[in-house]
């Protein structure tokens, strides 16, 4: 049978219905199976061809490899096909309706893709002398530039990684402020409905993080804020449009608290989506924000990264800004890095990464923002906020909306699992989804709400998929009401059912052993 | 505008169902002062996709592409021939536009790359396990630095000269925040690395020593005698690959007793892209995986007992343990990573092990053709694909000059040590496959009329 069967699957009865014959391969037409490279490659087999080349006498001292790494591999054909069956067991936006909350999963349009491949982008040296990559600069500078215009802030670090490695660049920022005027301040306050990260990179940063607690409807407890700002409070990280769906009023009257009482305000940018083109941070005091440029301006989610996260800076924290950075002087752009710094940048906090931050998603990013422009990346925010608000109202009747006379949602809509039958929560209805052909909602945040569900659109979904989508959940919530227990163990039609993941956690097998 | 799908007809249909009078009703919570009325100014409008793509080449145009000349650069970023069909699998929309696998039913393949992914790096660097990547291998040391502090619970940090300067330049960065001390030193132009001096500096206070393998000389060091005597005072040897291709050719640092290896993972499917985006690379032993930051992923069963994969051990990370966190880190380096994995896999070990050979080849044939040049002296007696050279005179205007005359030959280490003198006749050179003789040759022309 092995001989037969090289991708290695082995026939199971596993997964047959009554109604459907056993396959002897196990596949199910287009729903194939794929081992492991581990079953399937060997050491001997390459997929690549290499010239002869000259042989020297070895320089490798002493620790020449001579013990076996043990890794397999596969023919170029083999190679394809294994990686295309495993893409087919992933739900992409390319593939349908992609509502995760909070992760703005919006169409990656392919010119950005192609412009990123450039070669005089895609094939040039970090390190390569500034005069053979000005091309280069140019892009982070008109990137920055357009950061900038969108929030109307002064300055733009643009080397951080990620959303959460920007929070990182922004609290670092506002610590090397507060200890260059001699200022220790301890804590860090972050509203009870923020991502993780917030409270994860103000604890990395030194501080004590405390939770400011929410209103019920949904919003930053204000009079509690600003109750608890002191001396000893360097900051209060936020998020704006906040994990709720709503719009924090507030803002500008806490920044100016928190200013007032001589600290700082972060914004968490991961929500700009809902308000690009319609309204900036600068304008409502905040001093510094992190864009992901993988949500807002739509570089790829690659099934978990690269992101990229350039900070925005008030005038206050511009000076204390990461290295290295890009500065125009006449036509030419030119780079910053420690030894210029030394002269006219000294109270940088330092450098974040070995290079010049996402090189790669910064011509994506430009690409996108180049194409909507102005007029159409304010129409981005218009049309995200205006889906969010017809999922809202189309079914507020049949799900519970925690927040649904808290004013109108930004780009986000959020639910509650109150009003199920015993027994079914928010997971049942995720799962539910899944068979119906969508990716879910994010599920159980914020931690704030019971069963969170929060649905967040994006601006490239047309209406048809919205009212497919609502037809859906609604279904989904209706047997969820009525206790199916149908709904209990899906899903029923994606390649697995449920996985164990108490299993994985007690005994963790995080590599293959042979 | 082309990305956009709602028709005038359906926003007012949406909006009356919504009960709303206008789109501006929607921004209600806005204060009137914060509030925009038309596009921003002094910005342009949207363009058909030929325009943006006129602006963006004629950009790209300006910049000297690493495969049109002659090209000798290293550093931590290496240009290696990346087959055709890693590109064309990593576009695959299932790969590209999937999220994180939160939902691992539906997300089979990423989480199948990511288990095959540990596997890989953790073989390569000799280790028991690997996480599914960090950002880059900058942000992989200083998160294992953080490890180290967190398993010994000491804060004395002892790194090797011989360490990349910006990863020491972010170890710096993050220290004035954590409270760990730093012991750095510069490099000297020597064949020797400075083991001499991390002996000396291991004590029962030190948390971790941390070594690059082979070094920002390019020089390989066995790190054995570090790792017995780190372990003997209860601290840890961190070793940081930044040329993972290298590992084809010599030992990996696990088997050499290294508890933490880090990297960067460029070198494996990942284009130059000037910098980013990278992958970097984690892996440890067994014991210390509770303190590893970073996403996991772990195999389990479905209900129906077949086998299948999930993020797993994420009680470290920050949407659950929120300020007790291993690290804030969110998201992992997925793509890269996943592109990392298919250049692997299509080397397997025999394709790896004589691309390392080729590599290795082609920096013996210029490093004794350069060092013939007058003046020139090859610092390293061991090396794998890049070497050090001291040149009679300032290294950095030797590279400027040779970048206009069409060349790009190395990095000088002026531009790595801004300040320090005492290395700026120093000059790092790298050759991988993609240098051919012909460029070997114009290189070695081109620098003697340069020093002549």
């Amino acid at each position: 049978m092995n001989a037969l069967n090289r991708s290695g699957w082995k026939p199971e009865v596993n997964g047959a219905s009554e109604d459907a014959p056993l396959t002897f391969t196990g596949n199910r037409a287009l729903m194939l199976e794929e081992k492991l490279i581990f079953e399937i490659g060997d050491r001997e087999t390459s997929g690549v061809d290499f010239a002869s080349t000259v042989a020297a006498a070895p320089r490798l001292s002493v620790l020449a490899r001579s013990a076996p790494i043990n890794l397999p591999g596969l023919s170029e054909p083999e190679t394809v096909r294994h990686y295309t069956r495993l893409s087919r067991q992933n739900y992409g936006i390319d593939l349908g309706f992609f509502p995760l909350g909070s992760c703005t999963m919006k169409h990656n349009p392919r010119l950005n893709e192609k412009m990123a491949r450039l070669p005089g982008f895609a094939d040039i040296h970090p390190l390569a002398p500034v005069d053979s990559v000005q091309g280069a600069l140019a892009v982070v500078w008109e990137l920055a530039e357009w950061l900038k215009a969108l929030t109307n802030m002064p300055a733009v670090a643009m080397s951080p990684k990620a959303g959460a490695h920007g929070e990182l660049c922004g609290v670092l920022a506002i610590r090397a402020a507060l200890e260059a005027r001699g200022d220790a301040r301890s804590v860090v306050l972050v509203p009870e409905s923020a991502h993780g990260t917030n409270p994860a990179t103000a604890a990395f940063a030194g501080y004590a993080v405390e939770n400011i607690p929410a209103t019920p409807e949904g919003r930053v407890d204000l009079a509690a804020l600003t109750a608890r700002l002191g001396p000893d409070v360097a900051a209060v990280m936020i998020t704006n449009p906040n994990t709720c769906g709503l719009f924090e009023r507030d803002l500008k009257t806490i920044s100016d608290a928190v200013h007032a009482a001589g600290g700082f305000v972060y914004c968490d940018g991961a929500n700009f989506n809902a308000i690009v083109g319609r309204v900036r941070p600068g304008d409502l005091g905040v001093d510094a924000m992190h864009i992901n440029l993988h949500k807002t301006f739509s570089t790829p989610h690659g099934g978990g990264g690269p992101g990229s996260g350039p900070v925005v800076l008030s005038a206050a924290l511009a000076p204390y800004a990461p290295l290295p950075f890009v500065e125009k002087h006449g036509d030419a752009f030119v780079l910053i890095e420690e030894e210029s710094a030394q002269n006219h940048h000294a109270g940088t906090f330092g450098r974040m990464v070995a290079f010049h931050g996402q090189m790669g998603m910064f011509t994506r990013a430009l690409t996108y923002i180049l194409s909507h422009g102005a007029d159409g990346l304010r129409q981005v925010a218009e049309d995200a906020v205006l889906n969010a608000n017809y999922i809202l109202r189309s079914l507020e009747d049949t799900l519970d909306a925690p927040f649904a006379t808290s004013g109108p949602c930004m780009h986000e809509a959020l639910f509650s699992d109150h009003g199920m039958a015993d027994g079914f929560s928010t997971l049942d209805i995720a799962k539910g989804l899944i068979d119906e052909g969508f990716h879910p909602m994010t599920v159980y945040f914020p931690l704030v709400v019971h069963g969170a569900m929060l649905i967040e659109p994006t601006e490239t979904e047309g209406k048809v998929a919205l009212d497919q989508f609502i037809g859906a959940l609604r279904s989904v919530a209706v047997r969820g009401k009525a206790g199916d227990p149908l709904l209990k163990t899906a899903p029923h039609f994606a390649p697995r059912q449920r996985l164990d993941e108490t299993l994985a956690a007690r005994s963790p097998k995080l590599v293959w052993k042979d | 505008m082309r990305y956009l799908p709602l028709t005038p007809a359906d926003r007012s249909s949406m909006l009356a169902t919504i009960g709303a009078a206008s789109i501006d009703d929607l921004f209600i919570d806005v204060p009137p002062e914060a509030r925009l009325s038309a596009p921003i100014a002094g910005l342009s409008f949207h363009q058909p996709e030929q325009d943006v793509e006129r602006h963006m080449a004629g950009l790209a145009r300006k910049n000297l592409t690493a495969s049109d000349v002659p090209f000798f650069l290293g550093a931590g970023a290496y240009k290696h021939h990346i087959p055709a069909s890693v590109d064309h699998l990593i576009q695959r929309g299932e790969f590209l536009t999937a999220y994180t696998p939160y939902q691992p039913e539906i997300a089979q393949g990423t989480l199948q790359v990511l288990f095959e992914f540990q596997t890989q790096v953790a073989r390569l660097f000799g280790c028991d396990v690997a996480n599914a990547s960090m950002y880059d291998g900058s942000t992989a040391c200083w998160e294992a630095i953080g490890m180290a502090r967190r398993i010994t619970k000491r804060s004395q940090v002892v790194l090797s000269s011989g360490l990349h300067p910006h990863y020491v330049s972010v170890a710096q960065t993050m220290a004035r925040f954590t409270g760990d001390t730093l012991n750095i030193a510069l490099p000297a132009l020597e064949a020797q690395t400075d083991e001499a001096r991390l002996l000396a500096s291991i004590d029962d206070t030190t948390s971790c020593v941390v070594v690059q393998y082979p070094d920002i000389l390019g020089r390989i060091a066995d790190l054995t005698p570090l790792a017995e005597k780190a372990h003997a005072h209860g601290a840890l040897l961190i070793a940081v690959v930044t040329e993972p291709v290298a590992l084809g050719a010599i030992k990996s640092p696990g088997e050499m007793d290294a508890d933490i290896v880090v990297g960067e993972g460029q070198s494996l499917g990942v284009g130059l892209q000037f910098g980013g985006p990278y992958v970097g690379l984690f892996a440890c032993k067994e014991k210390f995986v509770r303190q590893m930051p970073g996403r996991l992923c772990g195999e389990t069963v479905d209900a129906s007992g077949k086998r299948g994969f999930v993020l797993t051990l994420s009680t470290r990370e920050q949407h659950i343990r929120r300020e007790k966190a291993t690290s804030n880190i969110c998201t992992n380096s997925g793509l890269c990573a996943l592109a990392f994995s298919i250049h692997m896999t299509l080397l397997g070990e025999k394709g790896l092990r004589r691309l390392a050979e080729i590599n290795h080849a082609n920096a013996c044939v210029l490093a004794d053709r350069l060092s013939a040049i007058n003046g020139v002296r090859l610092v390293n007696t061991s090396f794998f694909n890049e070497f050090a050279l001291q040149l009679p005179k300032p290294a950095r205007p030797v590279v400027r000059a040779l970048a206009e005359r069409g060349l790009l030959g190395g990095v000088s280490l002026a531009r790595l040590y801004p300040q320090a003198p005492a290395v700026e006749n120093g000059l790092l050179v790298a050759a991988t496959e993609t240098a051919t003789q012909q460029d070997i040759e114009a290189f070695a022309l081109a620098l003697a009329e340069e020093l002549a």
